[in-house]
Order: C-alpha cells, then structure tokens, then sequence
C-alpha cells in the first residue's frame, strides 16, 4: 500500500511544531544553508573548474528536481540559463501567488514552516549570486505574509540573511510584497510586473525571458515556494540521494492537494509517480474513497486550467518492456502514475498538483460553467481573444446552465475555445481554453442534452425545471 | 472621513519603499496599508501615494481598478468573502453565500460585493481562496473559517453586529 513519504511537510503537522526559528533550529534548520556555504570548489575530470556556487546549482540540475508551480521545468535548467554577464544584478522572486484553483500546498509551508521556505531561499540566492531577493505572496494570505516577515527578521538576528550572511562576506536581503487578488500575478512575467507596482499585464517571450529581461529588466529567477524548499533538500542528501526519491525523470517528493467528493480531502505529499490517481482517490492513506453510494465521474488532474479526465478512459503509456524496449501499454485513469510525464502522456498536465474529484451526482454543464466564469473574471484584458473569448464562453456556459441552452452550445463552445488556445500573450488563454475543450469533448452527450432539453421545454413554452 | 496619515504611519511606509530599487514597487503595499488604516483607498489615498512615490495619479489609480482586493468605496467593518470556485461549489458555497445575505436582509440575485446600510457587513463572492481541502471556506475580514457551516455563518454575523463604531 502506497504511503506519504514527508520531506517537506515532515514537521509541519507534528504536535508542538511551530513556526519560530528556536523550533526550526532544533529540527535541523539552518544546517543546510552552513553546508551549502561551506561547500569546497570542484575541479571536474575534464579538468573544468566549478565555484562553490556552481558546484550547488550543478547538484539541483542533477536532482533532477522539477518546479512544481505549474509548468514542470527542470529547476537546474532554469538556473542556468540565467543571464551572468550583463552586469545587471540577478534578482530571485519566491511565487507564493497560488492561486491555481485547487491548489493549497504552499499554504501548509507558509503557515507552518516558513524558515524551511526562507533557507530554501537563501540557498538559491546564493548559488544564484543574488542579493535581493523577493516573496511575492498572494494578497488573500495576511498571516502568511505576517509569518514570513517574523521568519525573515528572526533569521537576520540570528545572521543567516542580511550583510556578511554566518561571515562568508555574502549580503543578501529578502522582502515580502503582496498581491491583491489577481490570479494572473501567478503567472512568471505578470508576477513581475505587478512587483514592478503596475498591472500584472504578462509580458511577451520573446523576448522578456525573465532569465535574461526580468525584475527591472534584469535577469530574475522565479521559482514556486516547493521548489525552494525542495533545494533545502537536495543541498542536505546530496543530489543523487534525492533524485532516488520518485521515478526516473520525476524525481523527489511533491505535494499532491486532493479536493472535491473525496472522504478526506487534504494534502498527501508523495514520492513523484510512486502513487497512481486511483490511489490517491481510494487509498484510506489518502482520499479514502468516495462518499458511500457514489460512482467516480471525472477527474481535474493538475489545478484546474488542467484537462479534465473521465472515468473509464484508457491511456495508451509509454513504458520500459521486460527487455528494456519501448512498449505502449493500455492505462486506466485510474492506474495512471501521478506524476509529470504520465499525465502528459494521457493528454493532460499534473501542473501544480492539484486534483479536484467530482462523482456521479456532479453536472459537467454546471462544473464547467463555474470554472468559465472563473477565467472570465481572472484575464487580465491584454489580448483580445482571450478577454472576449473567456466572458463569451462564461456567458455561453452560464446560459446553458440557466435554462437557456441551444442543442448547438457544445459546438460553440469548443470553436471559442479553439480561437483562444495559441493566439495569446501568455498560456492563461490555454488555461482558459483547455477546460472547455476537454469537457465539452468528453461529455459532449451531458452538454448536447442539456441545450436540446432547453430547446423543447421552450417551444412547449415552459419554463425549464433548473433555471434559476 | 478627512484624509491624514498619522506620522508612525508614514514612516512605516517610508520604510517599506525603501525595500525596492525603484519606488513605484512599493504601489502595491502602500495601497494595502492606506486601505487597512481608512477602510477604502480614496481618491485622496491614490493622490497621496502618487506624490511620495514620484508617480501621476493614474499610475495608482489604475492598479486600484486592476485588483479586486483595493476598495474605492467603505467597506463593511465585518467583511465576508466566500469562496465561489468549483472545489467550494462543489461543497456548497453558493448556499452559504444565500445564507449570508438572507440573515443580512441583502439582495441574494445581485452579483458583486454588498454592504449593508449600517455599514457593519460587506459580503461578496470571491475566487479560490487557496483552501479547497476545507471546503467550503470562508474569509471574515484576515481570518479564514474552514469547513464553513451555516451556524459559522450565524457566528459570524452575531460577532459583526457586536461591533459598533466606524473604519
Ligand atoms: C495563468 C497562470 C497562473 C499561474 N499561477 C501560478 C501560481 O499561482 N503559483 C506558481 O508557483 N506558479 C504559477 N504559475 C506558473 C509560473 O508562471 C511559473 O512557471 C512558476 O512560478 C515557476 O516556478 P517553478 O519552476 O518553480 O514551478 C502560473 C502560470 C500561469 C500561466
Ligand atoms: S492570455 Fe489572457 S491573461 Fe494572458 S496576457 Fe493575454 S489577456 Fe492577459
Ligand atoms: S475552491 Fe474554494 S478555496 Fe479553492
């Protein structure tokens, strides 16, 4: 039976845990960042010759650790593609925007064990030769960011942030700025123009790679508050120690958030791809199942701009034969690895972790209208088929759920969505869209009914039952 | 209610700018700040921060129509944000939002935040509140209630209505 395997969330729900720095201290807090300073140059067999700080950047690219804010780029890759010559300083920016609808593991680290977030941090300025650093914290989390503050004063007192960081010579300092509500500051180039004090207007790649024009034009890292803390981790077991942890390409711990018609909703953090999405749901080390009577409808795998899964769909997975060959192998849902690439193999993303479960007694039309009206309010406006296109499908959806529907809604529906995906600045017009285009196709029956039952109700000139 | 920031707060504030390389960062956490101390940001509060952060005043005014956390008009002392995404709707949110506004004598068919005529509750529909495990949540002014019921509705509105006195 598969089990939590707690690297990151090891303390944080013990009895007597608390968030001060005396307590992390005496948990093995701090070691790590002691370690990661004291770290010796390296001279590789080539003869090459690495600094202290590329010696630890070098070991998060060898982790194989992934980031686990949405998108699931290496983390180690990201780093190096940092622009080091421009003579513009680096700057490092913590997204704690999470606001990816069910979504509610950063939550857990910021609450309950933000030093583990502030030496994750630390570590990462350094190996990245930053020295301002910022934690960009979503605005509906004021004790999150109170918290923070009390863990970052806590740890220049004790001389592992400020100038001459434990008297390496090393001067690094890190703030907490706010959002105020917009999901779209989640997002790596909005976050930074709303840091710059502006609109989260997402900026164009090319060629604003935050790597290369970020913060004020210079090179920036973003990286999400688990990825950070995972850093903590790999500069304490060493890379390959880490990377044993998950499956190959997927390596480490993440924290699954699990909501909707589940017994125990909740936050289970597992080796990468060592829990299938039927574990998850059934296993009474996590969801515990669903509620008695019910069948599994459909899932939402990753956050919910993910693609939606239905119950009974088979994959067709990519797998290591007996005889070390390349074979397909038909997959249930439920017996789908969680983890990056199988979910991307079933056509659909793990994004920020987040599964949202919804059983037998749950309306596609009604689930789907809701997260429309989501995207309709959340787009920041720059582009136009994602501004129109988000409210026309809101619109189309909110009728549709109202007694209004036409038996062609789930064509017009997927040709909005359609219009939107790959014509926008950023890939909240995709986030947008996806929802859509994978609900409407798997349960086009649900949606072509519901607009035919509208129909006729109207032409016997009545009222249909569930408009409301 | 005339517009005057106290020193202690100025000087906090004066502070916070100092935390970036350029002031116009700090537009965020001064309209934060401004909107804890008077309640709303006014149109005195955008002008002000304009003035100590180098900026026109549109440059601030347009972050406040921007995110929907800054409040041109007074807000209710108790204010209630229920969380209308699809885990919370899955667990009954759109209810406890009748809930609410029933007891507050508010109209249950408006969309959009709604204060009531005593000025003692704003209540509105908000997105993902980043708690979907406890669904339904619920945040009364800094504090999120988790798995929310209707008597933590009927508690919440009790405490409201003991508050008197103005933002
Ligand atoms: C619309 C949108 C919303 C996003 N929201 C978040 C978020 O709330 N938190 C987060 O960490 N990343 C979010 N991301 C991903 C970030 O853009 C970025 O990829 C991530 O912070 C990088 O960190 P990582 O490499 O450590 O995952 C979002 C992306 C998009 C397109
Ligand atoms: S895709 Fe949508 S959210 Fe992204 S920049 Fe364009 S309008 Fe804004
Ligand atoms: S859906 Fe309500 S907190 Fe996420």
């Amino acid at each position: 039976m598969p089990n939590e395997h707690r690297l990151i969330l090891k303390h944080a729900d013990q009895a007597g845990y608390t968030p001060d720095i005396e307590c992390y201290q005496r948990h093995g807090g701090y070691e790590a960042l002691r370690k990661a300073l004291a770290t010796p140059a390296r001279e590789l067999p080539d003869g090459k010759k690495q600094t202290p700080q590329e010696v630890v950047r070098d070991e998060v690219l060898k982790s194989g650790l992934r980031g686990r804010g949405g998108a699931g780029f290496s983390a180690g890759l990201k780093w190096s593609f940092v622009d080091r010559k421009s003579g513009k300083p680096i700057y490092l920016v913590c997204n704690a925007d999470e606001s990816e609808p069910g979504t509610f593991k950063d939550r857990q680290i910021i609450h309950k064990d933000p030093h583990q977030l502030v030496e994750g941090m630390i570590i990462s300025c350094w190996a990245n030769d930053v020295r301002l650093a910022y934690i960009y914290i979503r605005g509906e989390m004021p004790h999150g960011a109170r918290l923070l503050n009390q863990a970052l004063s806590e740890a220049r007192a004790k001389g592992f942030l400020g100038k001459n960081i434990l008297g390496t010579g090393y001067d690094l300092e890190i703030h907490v700025h706010r959002g105020a509500g917009a999901y779209i500051c989640g997002e790596e180039t909005g976050l930074i123009e709303s840091l710059e004090g502006k609109r989260a207007y997402p900026r164009i790649k090319p060629p604003y790679f935050p790597a290369v024009l970020g913060l004020y034009m210079s090179p920036t890292i973003v990286n999400n508050v688990e990825t950070l803390c995972a850093v903590r981790h790999i500069v304490t077991m060493g890379a390959g120690e880490y990377a044993r942890l998950g499956t190959p390409n997927n390596t480490g711990t993440r924290i699954v958030s699990l909501s909707g018609d589940v017994v125990r909703p909740g936050y289970f953090e597992i080796e990468v791809g060592k829990a299938t999405i039927g574990e998850l749901i059934f296993d009474p080390n996590f969801g515990g199942g669903l509620k008695p009577g019910r069948k599994l409808k459909a899932i939402i795998p990753g956050g919910s701009s993910s693609k939606v899964l239905k119950a009974g769909e088979k994959f067709r997975l990519k797998r290591k034969g007996a005889d070390g060959q390349m074979v397909q192998v038909e997959t249930d849902l439920l017996d789908l690895p969680y983890d990056f690439d199988s979910l991307q193999q079933a056509g659909t993303m793990s994004g920020s972790g987040a599964i949202i479960v919804m059983d037998d007694t749950r309306d596609m039309v009604d689930a789907l209208a809701n997260l429309s009206e989501f995207y309709a309010h959340e787009s920041c406006g720059q582009c136009t088929p994602c501004r129109e296109g988000a409210l026309w499908l809101a619109k189309g959806l909110e009728r549709l759920s109202h007694g209004g529907g036409r038996s062609e809604d789930a064509e017009y529906l997927l040709h909005i969505a359609q219009n939107i995906q790959g014509r926008t600045i950023c890939a909240f017009g995709e986030a947008a869209a996806w929802p859509v285009l994978s609900f409407v196709k798997k349960f086009k029956d649900d949606f072509v009914a519901r607009g035919k039952a509208d129909e006729e109700a109207r032409a016997r000139g009545v009222v249909p039952a569930h408009h409301h | 209610m005339s517009f005057k920031v106290p020193p202690q707060l100025e000087a906090q504030l004066d502070e916070l700018a100092t935390h970036y390389p350029q002031k116009r960062s700090a537009s965020l956490m001064f309209l934060h700040a401004l909107q804890e101390h008077f309640g709303h940001v006014s149109r005195e509060a955008v002008e002000w921060t304009a003035g100590k952060l180098g900026l026109q005043p549109i440059n601030v005014h347009e972050l406040v129509t921007f995110y929907p956390m800054f409040r041109r008009e007074p807000l209710g002392r108790t204010h209630v944000k229920v969380c209308r995404t699809l885990s919370c709707a899955l667990a009954g949110s759109a209810s406890l939002r009748r809930h609410f506004i029933e007891k507050l004598g508010l109209n249950p068919s408006l969309h959009g935040p709604q204060t009531t005529p005593d000025g003692a509750f704003t209540v509105e529909f908000v997105e993902c509140l980043a708690s979907c495990g406890t669904a339904p949540v619920v945040m009364v002014n800094d504090d999120l209630v988790e798995k929310c019921t209707t008597s933590d509705c009927d508690r919440v509105v009790a405490s409201g209505r003991g508050k008197g006195g103005t933002r």
